[in-house]
C-alpha cells in the first residue's frame, strides 16, 4: 500500500507546531500504525532527520500509554481499539491520514505527538485508592460482592488511563476516566469507608487541573478503547451529589 | 566473594516465621531518617514503595513509563495463584511449593519457593482490600480458574486482565503516598548507573527522559524491581521498553547476574507474520482451560482446519500427556509446538504454528459463556490477525516471555552488593529453570508487599543514615561523567545502520542459536558472532542528535547497547549449562522420548556471574542447591 501521513511536528513545548507530510510505500496490512511509524523513523533516522516522537510501550492495548488523533479521531478509526492495535488492512491504499496529539489544556504538548498525562495520575492521588495499609487485609472472603457489582465494578476498573475520553470531548473534560475509577471503588464494600471524600476530592481535583466539565456529548464512550459506559458517569455523579450534600472536602492526612 | 544465601535453619515451613522473628527492627520514629530508592513501578516496586512508605521510610520511585501505572506487569492476563484451597481439591501451602520447586524443574531455591507459598494467601487479601475486582461466584465469594503444571484450581482472576488490576491496586496504594508526600515519583526517568562506595549501594544515575538531563540520587538502600530481559531476544511479550539497563549496570558494578539462559518461552502466542513486527502478543495461558491444541495428522497438510475430519487431527498434547493434557507447563507446552512444527505438521504461513481450537467449548457451554471468559481475548487476537476464533481455530506459536533469570539475591532478596535489593521478574529466586503460569504476579507482590518491608529494615538497622552520601561525593560525580560519556559516545558514532536493525539482529541470533532448543555447536557460534556485532554497533550505529533533549532513540540506542553485552553472558551460561532443565533445553541431552534430561550430579547449582569487563570471561560463582523436602525427580506430567 502506498499512503501520505500527515504529522504533527512540534519540537519541544515552545514551538509553534506544524503539520509535515511523508510518503510512504510498501505499507503491508499486516502492520500495525506504530509499527508503520517505526519504518518512517529508521529512514529518518539515516536520512539525518529527527525522528517523530510517539508514545508507546506495550504495544498489545493494555497499558495505555499510546494514543493519538488519526484522522481526527482519538486512536483511529476502529471501535474499542488503541493506537498501537490499530492494523493497516483497515486502510485504503492511496489514503492521506492525520496524525495530531490529543489537544487538551490539561495535556501539554512534549514533542510531536506526546503528551503530558500526568494530570490523570494527579485525579487518582487526589482519592482514587482504598487506604488499606499493607498487612491490615482480612481473609478474602470475609468480604462478600455479588457478581452483578463485581462484575460492574470490572467494567469501570477496565479503563487503561490512555486519555483519548479527554482529547474526544469538546470541553476536553475527564470526567469519564473520574467517574470509571468513583464507580469501580464505590460499587465495592471495601470502597465506602471513603466513598464520599473520594467523589469530592477527585472531581474537585480533575477541575484544578485544568480539565473541562461534561455536557453529555458521549464522545469520550465513542473513542474508549475499551468501551467503558458513560453511565459510570450518571453513576458517579449520583456519589458526588451524595457527597457534597452532606460533606466538604477534607484533605488526606495520615492518621 | 563466597556466596551466602542466608537460609535460616530449621524446618522448611517454619523458616520465614523464624526469620521474621530474628530480623533486626527500625523503630517506628527512626524510620523517617532512611532513605529508599525503588526503580520500576510495576507489581513489586509499586507494591514495595507503598509498603515501606506507608511504615515511614522516605521513598523515592522511578520509571522510565509516563506513569507508574503503565509498567509491563499490566499486561499479565490470566490469573494470580494463591494456595486458599477455596476448592476444596487438595490445595495447600505444601502443595503450591511442590507444584512451583517440580514446574521449576529443581533448579529453584526451596526456601525462597515455600516462603512464596505461604505468602499467597496474603496476597489475595490484601489485593481484595484494595479494590481489585477479582471474579465472583454467584455467593459473592472469589472464583478460581486451572492453570498449567497444576491439578488444582487455585488461579484467581479479573477477567483476561488480572495483572492490570493488581496493578492498578498497587498503583492505587503508591498514588495515596504520593499524595502524601511519602513517595516522590520521578516518571518517565530512566536508571542509567548504581553508584557504590565501599562496597554498598549508595544511590543511583538517571537521566530525565523528557528534558535529558542527568541527576543523582542518593539513599540508605537501593531497591531494583526494574523486570526482565526478555527484549534481549528482540521479539517478545515484553513491552517495547522492557530492558536489562539498570540491572545490567548494576551487574557492571558488581552484583552478579544469576541463570541469565533460564528464559521462558510462552507457548501460546500469534505467530510472527512479518518482518517489520515489533512484538509478539501472547494468548493467556488460561484459553488451555477449554481450547484444544492440534495440528493435522498428515505432513503437509494444507487443507482449512474445518475440512480436516476429527480422525485426521493429532491432539499432541493430550496424547502424549493424558494427566495435565492440554494444561502441561509452559517448557513442556512449547516445545511440542515446536516438534509438531519441525515435523513439517504446522500450520498458517511459514508453518510456524499450531491450532488452539475452542469449537468443543462452545459446543460444551456455549457461545455466550465461552465470551464471557474469554471475549477480551478473541477481541485482540481478531483485530491482530483479522481472523475471528469463534468460527476459525486461533492459530499459536511459542515466544519468549518471561526471564526466570536475574540478578542473585539472598533470603532477603539482597544482591552481593550490600544495600541493593533486588525484587520480581528482575531477581532469579523463586522460577528455578521454568515458571509456573500465574507464578509471576504472585511473586511480585510477594516481594514488594511482605519480605521487602521486613528485609530492607533489616539492612537499614546495620547502617547509620548520618552515612548516606552526599551527592557531591566523588562516587557520584564519577558515575555520572561515565554515563555521560556513553551516551556522548552513542551520538558520535554517526554510523549508518539504525539501532533497531542490530536489535533485530542480535534478536534473531539468540532465538535462532539460543531459544527453544540449544546446542553447543550453536551456542559457540553464537557467542563468536555477538563481539562482533557489538563491535560493529560501536562503530556503525546511527542515533538521532537533539542534543539534551527528549531522544527515543538515544533510549533505545543505550538499551540496546546493554543487551549486546547481556546477550553474550546470556550463550555463556546457556554453554556452562551442559544438561536440560526446564526451558534450557539442550538438545545433547534430552530423555528418548524428548524431554528435558537433567544432571543433578552436575549442574543442581545456580551459576551466578561475576563481570569482569566487557569482552573478558566472567568469574563463576555456585550455589549449590538442596532439596530436602521435594524429592529430586524427572519431571512427569504423564
Amino acid at each position: 500500500m502506498k499512503l501520505t501521513l500527515n504529522i504533527w511536528r512540534q519540537n519541544g513545548p515552545k514551538d509553534e507546531g506544524r503539520l509535515v507530510a511523508y510518503e510512504m510505500k510498501d505499507v503491508e496490512p499486516d502492520m500495525s500504525f506504530l509499527e508503520m511509524l517505526d519504518l518512517l523513523n529508521q529512514r529518518l533516522v539515516l536520512e539525518g532527520e529527527r525522528p517523530i516522537a510517539f508514545d508507546s510501550d506495550c504495544r498489545e492495548g493494555i497499558c495505555g500509554t499510546c494514543g493519538f488523533m488519526i484522522g481526527g479521531v482519538a486512536h483511529g478509526p476502529m471501535k474499542m481499539t488503541t493506537t498501537c492495535q490499530l492494523f493497516m488492512r483497515n486502510f485504503k491504499d492511496g489514503d492521506t491520514i492525520f496524525c495530531e496529539p490529543f489537544r487538551s489544556k490539561a495535556f501539554p504538548i512534549v514533542k510531536d505527538l506526546v503528551v503530558d498525562k500526568s494530570s490523570l495520575d494527579r485525579i487518582v492521588q487526589a482519592g482514587g485508592f482504598i487506604s488499606a495499609r499493607t498487612g491490615a487485609a482480612p481473609e478474602a472472603n470475609s468480604i462478600l460482592v455479588s457478581k452483578a457489582d463485581a462484575d460492574l465494578a470490572m467494567d469501570a476498573a477496565a479503563c487503561i488511563g490512555c486519555g483519548a475520553c479527554v482529547a474526544a470531548c469538546p470541553n476536553a473534560s475527564a470526567t469519564l476516566f473520574t467517574a470509571a475509577k468513583i464507580s469501580h471503588l464505590a460499587l465495592l464494600p471495601q470502597g465506602q469507608p471513603e466513598a464520599k471524600q473520594r467523589a469530592l476530592r477527585m472531581v474537585a481535583r480533575m477541575d484544578e487541573e485544568g480539565f473541562g466539565a461534561c455536557s453529555n456529548h458521549g464522545e469520550c464512550e465513542a473513542v474508549c478503547p475499551k468501551g467503558i459506559s458513560i453511565a459510570f458517569i450518571a453513576k458517579a455523579n449520583r456519589e458526588y451529589l451524595k457527597a457534597a450534600v452532606t460533606e466538604e472536602p477534607e484533605p488526606l492526612m495520615r492518621v | 566473594m563466597t556466596l551466602d544465601s542466608r537460609i535460616p535453619s530449621g524446618p522448611v515451613a517454619e523458616k520465614w516465621d523464624r526469620h521474621r522473628f530474628e530480623m533486626k527492627l527500625v523503630n517506628p520514629a527512626n524510620r523517617r531518617k532512611y532513605k529508599v530508592i525503588v526503580v520500576g513501578s510495576g507489581l513489586a516496586g509499586a507494591s514495595a514503595s507503598a509498603s515501606l512508605a506507608q511504615m515511614g521510610y522516605v521513598v523515592d520511585c522511578f520509571c522510565y513509563q509516563d506513569s507508574p501505572r503503565r509498567a509491563h506487569s499490566i499486561a499479565a492476563q490470566g490469573g494470580i495463584n494463591a494456595s486458599k484451597n477455596y476448592q476444596n481439591d487438595g490445595d495447600s501451602v505444601w502443595r503450591l511449593f511442590y507444584d512451583t520447586v517440580k514446574g521449576g524443574d529443581f533448579r529453584s531455591r526451596e526456601a525462597n519457593v515455600y516462603r512464596l507459598a505461604q505468602l499467597s494467601a496474603n496476597i489475595i487479601d490484601q489485593s481484595v482490600a484494595l479494590g481489585v475486582p477479582f471474579a465472583r461466584e454467584y455467593s459473592g465469594y472469589l472464583a478460581n480458574r486451572s492453570f498449567g503444571g497444576a491439578q488444582v484450581s487455585r488461579t484467581f482472576y479479573a477477567r483476561g486482565q488480572t495483572g492490570q488490576q493488581l496493578l492498578l491496586g498497587a498503583y492505587a496504594a503508591l498514588s495515596r503516598e504520593i499524595a502524601l508526600g511519602q513517595v516522590i515519583m520521578h516518571a518517565r526517568t530512566e536508571m542509567l548507573d548504581l553508584v557504590v562506595h565501599e562496597g554498598k549501594a549508595r544511590g543511583i544515575i538517571v537521566r530525565d527522559l523528557v528534558t535529558g538531563k542527568m541527576s543523582r540520587h542518593s539513599a540508605d538502600a537501593v531497591v531494583l524491581a526494574t523486570g526482565g530481559y526478555g527484549n534481549v531476544f528482540f521479539l517478545s511479550t515484553n513491552a517495547r521498553g522492557c530492558n536489562v539497563t539498570a540491572s545490567y549496570r548494576a551487574h557492571r558494578r558488581g552484583a552478579y547476574f544469576a541463570n541469565p539462559c533460564f528464559t521462558q518461552i510462552h507457548p501460546t502466542c500469534i505467530p510472527v507474520t512479518s518482518e517489520h513486527q515489533s512484538k509478539c502478543t501472547l494468548m493467556s495461558e488460561s484459553l488451555r482451560n477449554d481450547g484444544r491444541i492440534w495440528v493435522p495428522k498428515e505432513i503437509g497438510d494444507k487443507r482449512a482446519p474445518k475440512d480436516i475430519p476429527e480422525s485426521e487431527r493429532d491432539y499432541y498434547l493430550e496424547r502424549r500427556y493424558p494427566a495435565f493434557g492440554n494444561l502441561v507447563p509452559r517448557d513442556v507446552g512449547s516445545r511440542a509446538a515446536k516438534q509438531a512444527c519441525d515435523e513439517g505438521r504446522g500450520v498458517g504461513p511459514g508453518g510456524r504454528g499450531v491450532y488452539l481450537d475452542f469449537a468443543d467449548a462452545i459446543k460444551r457451554l456455549g457461545e455466550g459463556v465461552v465470551r464471557q471468559r474469554y471475549g477480551n481475548l478473541f477481541d485482540m487476537y481478531t483485530s491482530i490477525t483479522g481472523e475471528s476464533p469463534y468460527s476459525k481455530p486461533m492459530r499459536i506459536y511459542p515466544a519468549i516471555h518471561y526471564a526466570m533469570g536475574g540478578l542473585w539475591v539472598d533470603y532477603n532478596l539482597m544482591s552481593n552488593v550490600p544495600g541493593l535489593h533486588v525484587l520480581g521478574e528482575a531477581n532469579f529466586s523463586d522460577h528455578g529453570a521454568n515458571r509456573l503460569g500465574a507464578s509471576a504476579l504472585m511473586q511480585g507482590l510477594a516481594d514488594g508487599y511482605f519480605i521487602i518491608p521486613y528485609t530492607v529494615g533489616d539492612y537499614l538497622a546495620r547502617v547509620s543514615p548520618k552515612d548516606r552520601l552526599d551527592t557531591d561525593h566523588p562516587a557520584f560525580v564519577s558515575a555520572e561523567k561515565d554515563v555521560k560519556e556513553k551516551l556522548d559516545k552513542l551520538v558520535a558514532v554517526d554510523g549508518k545502520r539504525t539501532v533497531d536493525s542490530f536489535h533485530r539482529e542480535l534478536g534473531l541470533l539468540l532465538w535462532d542459536k539460543c531459544g527453544m532448543a540449544r546446542n553447543a555447536k550453536g551456542l559457540e557460534e553464537a557467542l563468536a558472532k555477538i563481539p562482533e556485532l557489538r563491535e560493529e554497533f560501536w562503530k556503525d550505529v546511527k542515533v538521532s542528535n537533539e542534543g539534551e533533549s527528549f531522544n527515543q532513540s538515544l533510549e533505545h540506542a543505550g538499551r540496546v547497547a546493554d543487551f549486546l553485552e547481556f546477550g553474550e553472558l546470556l550463550v555463556r551460561d546457556a554453554l556452562l549449562r551442559d544438561e536440560s532443565c526446564g526451558c534450557h533445553y539442550r538438545e545433547e541431552h534430552v530423555t528418548p522420548d524428548g524431554e528435558a534430561k537433567r544432571n543433578d550430579d552436575k549442574f543442581c547449582y545456580v551459576a551466578a556471574w561475576e563481570f569482569q569487563g566487557v569482552g573478558k570471561e566472567p568469574t563463576l560463582h555456585k550455589e549449590e542447591l538442596t532439596f530436602e523436602n521435594v524429592h529430586l525427580a524427572q519431571r512427569s506430567y504423564k
